[in-house]
């Protein structure tokens, strides 16, 4: 149990509860996620699935329940721990700080220094521009505060940011909710990339159709409890609609 | 230039040569109005200070406004607050305010008085070393603590600052106060007077003065060369090279400009006469002229003439080290990972904490710097009135925050500049001290430099507006 296991879960969060007042938001749900993996996070507006993801991000702390890392029980009580666990996200709120530029908002919180001990704005921005142009080539505006920018660079930026960072997770909390079909396929190909480099994607989404497409395994939610998990690819749209609304579980489940 | 006009893709190339001056130097058009607005302020003054004493006004216009002796004083008397609203752009840029500095000045300053007079005066004995060391050492300690305080309530007991310092405000009044027993504490250490420019000791003269002032157009040159050399390094574009040497000159310009006319302040007529007669120079022979700023004998009497010794004050102790922490201001909030931060966190808290940034202790940091800043004012001041009492800071923190908003601050956050501030503190003392110097009632001018305050507010918006 303690050793990690050839087959461990990139993450397993275990039994996690949390509760806000008297309401539990999360109650008891367990999660995995492997590595290569696109696990979608299902469930209504209030379903608890964006407070269970802060849970990992380190944005909320759980009142119960226990989260692995490659099998080893970790203690996330901030930001910082999830990040230094190599746990990226990208927010639905799309964080970024508008009055900085778009160099700064890729290394805020891990500047470049020079020798000095000195902010490298202009290696920063070097650097920014190769990642950039790698990810979205038409992205010009490095010299701008982040407000003037559009929702799709906004979110190319944010995942700029975890790709730049080596991130061994990624969660993303509705990724293409404010962007158009182009800036959206951009965005299924960046996962799809992500993927093949061995990362694991939480994936929060409320079209099922874009899960459907990138997930391969989905986990559903209702009124803070888990559904269930299903493998994608065994089960039709109706068997996750029904999972969603209805809160009931087809028989095929994982 | 090849890479000219890569700078921004303009939608088109009709546009005005200031537009296109702008584009190419670089320079803020907000900090550009400021200085046009100072410079109107202080031509107004001085015409309007001229008219019906025609021929008796040495000033640039005729008046009495545009003198040495005016610019001088407006550079000595703007200091203190100018120190303090460095730190103050920075407490509000983090969406935080600070209204405790008034009251925390005069209790650091009568701290510092009651250390230097009533403590170490009399067991030390009058004008030991150690007792200015331990006034300066005592005044930034206390600060940089009561800062902590503030910011420790603030950030982890999550006091709303307001209410935090608003409880400052009279809590530290009343304790100064206590401190002070209600009386002025005076004299202080006379070393420790040099930080407040009222004493030969603490003007530089002019040998040195241009020295620096050298210096410093040396290092505008090196920061400009060195700027250029790093924007090749990574191909960005450059600058013409025509805006390179525009602005650098303006840079030397104002440099010396400064210097030239803290340079051409004579010292005060008594004290060249102390001066020389303690160090037993000799006066030279002349005559008599009212009007003059140098001394001479005449008729065995020390008198007033034109040519005769004379000496120069040269920059002050006080205005150097406003220079100094407004550098030093710049560099922290531009160049260094904390000011990254304080202005990320200014933008969207929730992003910064989510980056990873310890907001908290971020926050705890710059109260602390603040407090820092407070303490070094209370030097300043209590030296330059060469004793300290429980009123000596009060309405500063409205001056102060005043100076930082009219200087281009955002209240809403994540918008400010440290030489904009400076700036804004320089515009309110010239129209305080050009309202003095027109004999017009201290109720006046709170009138006018209120009203000021919101046009300046309203104009910088009706500018953010058309930006957008």
């Amino acid at each position: 149990m303690d050793a990690p296991a050839k087959d461990a879960p990139l993450v397993e969060l275990r039994n996690i509860s949390v509760s806000f007042g008297g309401i539990k938001a999360v109650d008891d749900v367990t999660v995995d996620l492997y590595p290569g993996e696109v696990v979608g996070l299902l469930g209504h507006n209030g379903a608890g699935k964006s407070t269970l993801i802060k849970v990992l991000s380190g944005a909320y702390r759980r009142d119960a329940g226990q989260i692995f890392i490659n099998g080893k029980e970790v203690h996330i009580n901030n930001p910082r721990d999830a990040k230094n666990l190599g746990i990226e996200t990208i927010y639905q709120a799309l964080a970024l700080a508008d009055n900085v530029d778009a160099a700064a908002n890729l290394y805020l919180g891990r500047e470049l220094k020079t020798s000095w001990g000195l902010l490298d704005d202009a290696a920063m921005e070097a650097e920014a521009r190769r990642v950039m142009g790698r990810l979205n080539p038409n992205f010009k505006r490095f010299k701008e505060p982040a407000k003037s920018l559009s929702g799709g660079q906004r979110q190319s930026v944010a995942i700029a940011r975890a790709i730049l960072f080596n991130a061994k997770i990624l969660i993303m909390d509705e990724p293409t909710a404010a962007l158009g079909p182009q800036e959206t396929q951009m965005v299924a190909e960046l996962i799809h990339e992500l993927k093949r480099q061995g990362l694991g994607i939480f994936l929060i989404d409320h079209d099922i159709h874009s899960v459907m497409k990138l997930c391969d395994r989905a986990s559903v939610m209702k009124n803070g409890q888990l559904v269930g998990t299903v493998n994608v690819g065994e089960v039709s749209d109706d068997d996750i609609l029904g999972m969603i609304i209805l809160g009931k579980k087809p028989a095929k489940a994982a | 230039m090849a890479t000219e006009g890569e700078t921004k893709p303009e939608p088109a190339r009709r546009e005005g040569l200031f537009r296109t001056f702008l584009n190419a130097t670089e320079l803020d058009i907000r900090i550009l109005g400021m200085v046009g607005a100072l410079l109107v302020i202080w031509c107004g003054f001085d015409i309007y200070s001229g008219i019906g004493r025609e021929g008796e006004g040495t000033g640039l216009l005729g008046g009495f406004f545009l003198t040495p002796r005016n610019l001088w004083t407006l550079l000595v008397q703007t200091t203190p607050i100018a120190v303090m609203t460095t730190g103050m752009v920075l407490v509000i840029v983090m969406r935080q305010i600070d209204l405790s500095v008034g009251s925390m000045l005069s209790m650091l300053a009568v701290t510092g008085a009651v250390v230097q007079v009533f403590i170490l005066g009399p067991s030390l004995g009058v004008g030991h070393p150690v007792i200015w060391v331990a006034g300066v050492v005592t005044c930034l300690v206390a600060g940089t603590l009561v800062g902590i305080f503030n910011g420790v309530l603030t950030a982890y007991l999550q006091i709303p600052a307001f209410i935090v310092t608003l409880g400052g405000l009279i809590a530290y009044s009343g304790i100064a106060f206590l401190l002070a027993s209600g009386v002025t504490i005076a004299p202080m250490d006379k070393t420790f007077d040099v930080f407040g420019g009222g004493i030969p000791e603490s003007w530089i003269g002019p040998f040195w003065s241009w020295m620096l002032g050298a210096a410093a157009c040396a290092l505008i040159i090196y920061a400009l060369y060195n700027g250029r050399q790093k924007r090749r390094k990574f191909k960005f574009p450059l600058r013409p090279m025509w805006a390179e040497v525009t602005l650098g000159a303006i840079g030397a310009v104002a440099v010396l400009g400064t210097t030239w006319v803290v340079n051409s302040y004579p010292w005060p007529f008594n004290l060249i006469k102390q001066y020389a007669e303690a160090n037993n120079v000799t006066i030279p022979d002349g005559v008599e002229n009212t009007d003059g700023n140098a001394i001479c004998m005449s008729a065995g009497d020390v008198v007033r003439c034109t040519d005769g010794l004379i000496y120069y004050t040269g920059y002050a102790v006080p205005v150097l080290i406003a220079l100094v922490v407004g550098a030093a201001m710049t560099f922290l909030s531009s160049r260094t990972k904390f000011g990254r931060y304080i202005f990320a966190i200014g933008g969207n808290p929730e992003a910064a904490e989510l980056a990873g940034i310890n907001t908290k202790w971020v926050t705890v940091k710059v109260f602390a710097l603040m407090g820092f800043l407070v303490g070094l004012s209370s030097i300043i001041a209590s030296a330059r009135l060469d004793a300290a009492t429980n009123a000596l800071g009060q309405s500063n923190e409205l001056y102060v925050i005043a100076a930082a908003v009219i200087g281009g601050t955002s209240l809403a956050g994540g918008v400010g500049t440290v030489y904009g501030a400076i700036l804004g503190a320089l515009t309110m003392q010239s129209i305080q001290s050009g309202m003095q110097l027109l004999n017009l009632p201290a109720a006046f001018q709170n009138i006018v430099v209120g009203t000021v305050l919101v046009i300046a507010v309203f104009v910088d918006q009706l500018y953010r507006r058309r930006v957008k």
